[in-house]
């Protein structure tokens, strides 16, 4: 067990946190929706030229062209969530690594630098109403026409489809080969006549996901990734390289001090929240569950940076992390009691109501990205060993 | 940065973990629940021959001179068997705070016969977290009078360390001490009430005039009982895999119905965060003192939280099986049911976490 960064490592966030100090007040806010703005986008160029975004990509294609290295990835993110900024982004963490690996030389170039710029922005064309945890049942067709693909068919859970330049999507286009063998990696723009996008407004009130229709879509032969019947392959090989991105643990932690603020200054009836034993023991079970996460997730990302295959302590990452920061919401709202249920612009509203937004946010978290219905059979088949469910006869 | 077990701690749980897999099968368990004498003097002569009795006490005293994490692991190994023997009171908690607080004398009397595995020693300091009953020791000049609840390995100890109401701590060796042992529901390790008239005592003289000797032996105490527990859930938990492969009903066996294997899951993704969280606060102890009380309080808690989880829920697994003395599983439920009252309910030591951030 040795804690400490060695002095590379040191060195390393000293610079950042120099960096930090000295550019952060040109950081845009942390979270804003539909496309990114000027200053959005002259931020992540001075990350990128700094070596905070974009990191591993080569310089070949506008990125930094430094080696893979999971601790630096590690003390990026954690120094620009402490410092509350807007940490940079790898254009889209999906498609990017994708290209990287399995694209041609002409579509890494035409693709990656304006996506890492920000000035190409992605969706993900993959759930369909019919496919959702089965998604490899997907019926969203293209067939070849001459020089061109062309689509029909409605994908569904689009996030950021009405911003969005390019969608990468999965569509069938060998329907006599078994599931995942009929499928392909098609990307395009979404100026492409025959596309239309309908918002799904969900609970909060906002439009993060859409419907996408494609009626007759063309797009150019060549706008595959991989070959064709092998875009399920191709879409499953970045998932290798993703880390548990949904339920970081290190989001929690910051959450997690951000109600210790509400509770030691809002009161009730002139008590402070943190003087009841009742919400205090409900803090402090948060608080223990917390460091359970932060110390897994610190096991996680050594094994990762002795390039060991992590096992259980991985598997269960999204489940735990998504349902803690549900938790976390849940006791921020119940500490607020009648203020926390305040929205909109309400008077006496607190934290702009992003409490109730992650409340409800989270949950989509929860069901999104494999539900954690689906995080307990992949628990239990992959990290335990235990037997997949026999298939339905009339599979 | 590296968090993880090194491969000589890998190895001596491995060695623990052996040697108790073949001197403490269940057999033995259940003898020694009804016959503690003979079937543990065999367990603890062994594991004292693997160094575990002296594990945290420095060579110049006989032990091996290893730290809070080698001693979690080697609890750990002990939870997943069961092991009906000493250690947590008799081999962590005393070792530490006599070579912390203890004079040149109390050390040279005491520490090689524990190391050896000799003599055990027992932990008296219940009344010091939460007083039940007629709990309560008194002192006066070099004696000791009242009655110790709830003492660690008391049942089996030649000497005990008993915690006065000002945090002094004090050996009081046997034949000045009456002993009458509690049943719990747990019978593999002794916890007994302990009566002192006038007892002679030699105070530790480091906690003459601090606290922090008795803070720092509670500490140590709650992280074995987490780490015990951690062991004593994961077998269940390996127990209930296990089972569910096995099991058949409807033709399928049993792991493939979605509702036992999400029992499953549910209890790995509760309980292997633990492993990282007990492996820190053992760490914390030596390599991060301004946090090791928060953590040895969140740890206790916390595996006292999911080990009643997963103590139920792999009982469940077991379906009618899981409630029989024939199976025996009840051995690590009430292994973990104990384990979460000793040294500070969740409730009472979430209290003292709150306290340690300035909160109450």
């Amino acid at each position: 067990m040795d804690l400490a960064y060695s002095e590379k490592y040191q060195g390393f966030r000293e610079e950042l946190r120099g960096f930090l100090t000295a550019h952060g007040d040109k950081s845009p806010p942390p979270y804003e929706r539909g496309k990114p703005s000027e200053q959005a986008v002259a931020w992540q160029q001075l990350l990128i030229e700094h070596g905070y975004a974009a990191r591993t990509i080569p310089k070949v294609y506008g990125g930094y062209g430094a080696q893979p290295d999971v601790l630096e990835a590690h003390i990026i993110a954690e120094e620009f969530a402490r410092a509350g900024v807007r940490a940079g982004h790898d254009g889209d963490n999906r498609l990017v690594p994708t290209v990287l690996e399995l694209g041609t030389e002409a579509q890494k170039e035409w693709l990656i630098p304006p996506s890492i710029r920000g000035e190409m922005n992605w969706c993900q064309g993959y759930s369909e109403p019919g496919s959702g945890s089965d998604l490899a049942s997907l019926s969203t067709k293209a067939e070849l026409d001459g020089e061109e693909w062309v689509i029909n068919g409605q994908k569904i859970w689009t996030s950021g489809a009405q911003h969005a330049d390019m969608m990468f999507c999965l569509v069938r286009t060998e329907p006599d080969a078994p599931k995942h063998n009929g499928i392909s990696y098609l990307i395009f723009s979404m100026d492409t006549p025959g596309i239309d996008v309908r918002p799904l407004v969900t609970m909060t009130g906002e439009a993060i996901f859409n419907e996408v229709f494609f009626t007759d879509v063309r797009v150019p032969k060549d706008q595959i990734i991989g070959r064709r019947g092998e875009g399920w392959f191709v879409a499953n090989n970045t998932l290798k390289h993703e880390r548990g991105g949904l339920g970081d643990p290190n989001q929690a932690e910051s959450r997690f001090h951000h109600i210790v603020e509400i509770m030691h200054n809002e009161t009730i009836d002139g008590q402070r929240l943190i003087d009841s034993p009742v919400y205090r023991d409900r803090l402090l079970k948060l608080q223990g569950e917390m460091l359970a996460q932060k110390f897994n997730g610190m096991r996680v990302l050594s094994h990762f940076a002795k390039d060991e295959e992590p096992g259980l302590p991985r598997w269960i990452v999204k489940l735990n992390g998504c349902e803690m920061n549900h938790q976390m919401a849940a006791m921020a709202i119940d500490a607020l009691g009648e203020l926390g249920v305040l929205y909109d612009d309400s008077p006496h509203l607190r934290d702009e109501g992003v409490w109730q937004q992650r409340y409800m946010l989270d949950l989509g978290l929860i069901i999104g990205g494999g539900t954690a219905q689906i995080q307990k059979n992949m628990i239990g088949e992959r990290a335990l060993g235990l037997p997949k469910e026999p298939k339905a006869n009339s599979d | 940065m590296d968090f993880g077990l090194t491969e000589e701690q890998v190895m001596l749980q491995d060695s623990v973990s052996g040697f108790l897999a073949s001197a403490a099968p269940l057999e033995v368990v259940r003898q020694a629940a009804d016959d503690r004498e003979t079937q543990v003097a065999a367990i603890a002569q062994g594991l004292a021959e693997l160094g575990v009795s002296g594990l945290l006490i420095e060579e110049d005293f006989g032990g091996v001179g290893l730290g809070m994490l080698e001693a979690a692991l080697v609890q750990e190994a002990l939870g997943f068997a069961v092991a009906p023997v000493a250690f947590t009171a008799s081999h962590v908690m005393v070792p530490t705070v006599l070579q912390m607080a203890g004079s040149d004398a109390q050390k040279d009397e005491w520490l090689p016969r524990l190391s050896s595995g000799e003599v055990v020693a027992g932990v008296a300091v219940t009344e010091q977290i939460g007083r039940r009953d007629s709990g309560g020791i008194s002192i006066g000049g070099d004696s000791l009078s009242g009655q110790a609840m709830f003492v660690l390995e008391g049942a089996d100890a030649q000497v005990l360390l008993v915690a006065d109401q000002g945090g002094g701590l004090h050996l009081v060796e046997a034949g000045d001490f009456e002993v009458v042992p509690l049943k719990t529901i747990d019978r593999t390790r002794s916890v007994a009430k302990i009566e002192f008239n006038n007892a002679t005592t030699q105070l530790l003289p480091g906690s003459s005039d601090s606290r922090e000797p008795l803070l720092q032996m509670i500490d140590a105490g709650r992280i074995m009982l987490a780490a015990d527990t951690l062991g004593a859930a994961q077998h269940m938990l390996d127990r209930s895999i296990a089972y569910a492969q096995e099991r058949k009903q409807f033709d399928r066996v049993i792991g493939s119905f979605q509702a036992v294997k999400h029992m499953c899951a549910e209890m790995a993704a509760q309980l292997e965060p633990c492993r990282s969280m007990v492996w820190y606060a053992a760490h914390a102890m030596h390599a991060v003192p301004e946090e090791s009380r928060l953590m040895a309080c969140h740890t206790k808690a916390h595996l006292a939280e999911v080990g009643r989880f997963v103590a139920r829920t792999a009982t469940e697994v077991h379906g009618g099986m899981g409630m029989t003395d024939l199976l025996g599983l009840h051995y690590w439920f009430k292994r973990i049911g104990v384990n979460r009252q000793l040294l500070g309910t969740p409730e009472l030591v979430r209290e003292e976490a709150a306290a340690v951030q300035g909160w109450v």
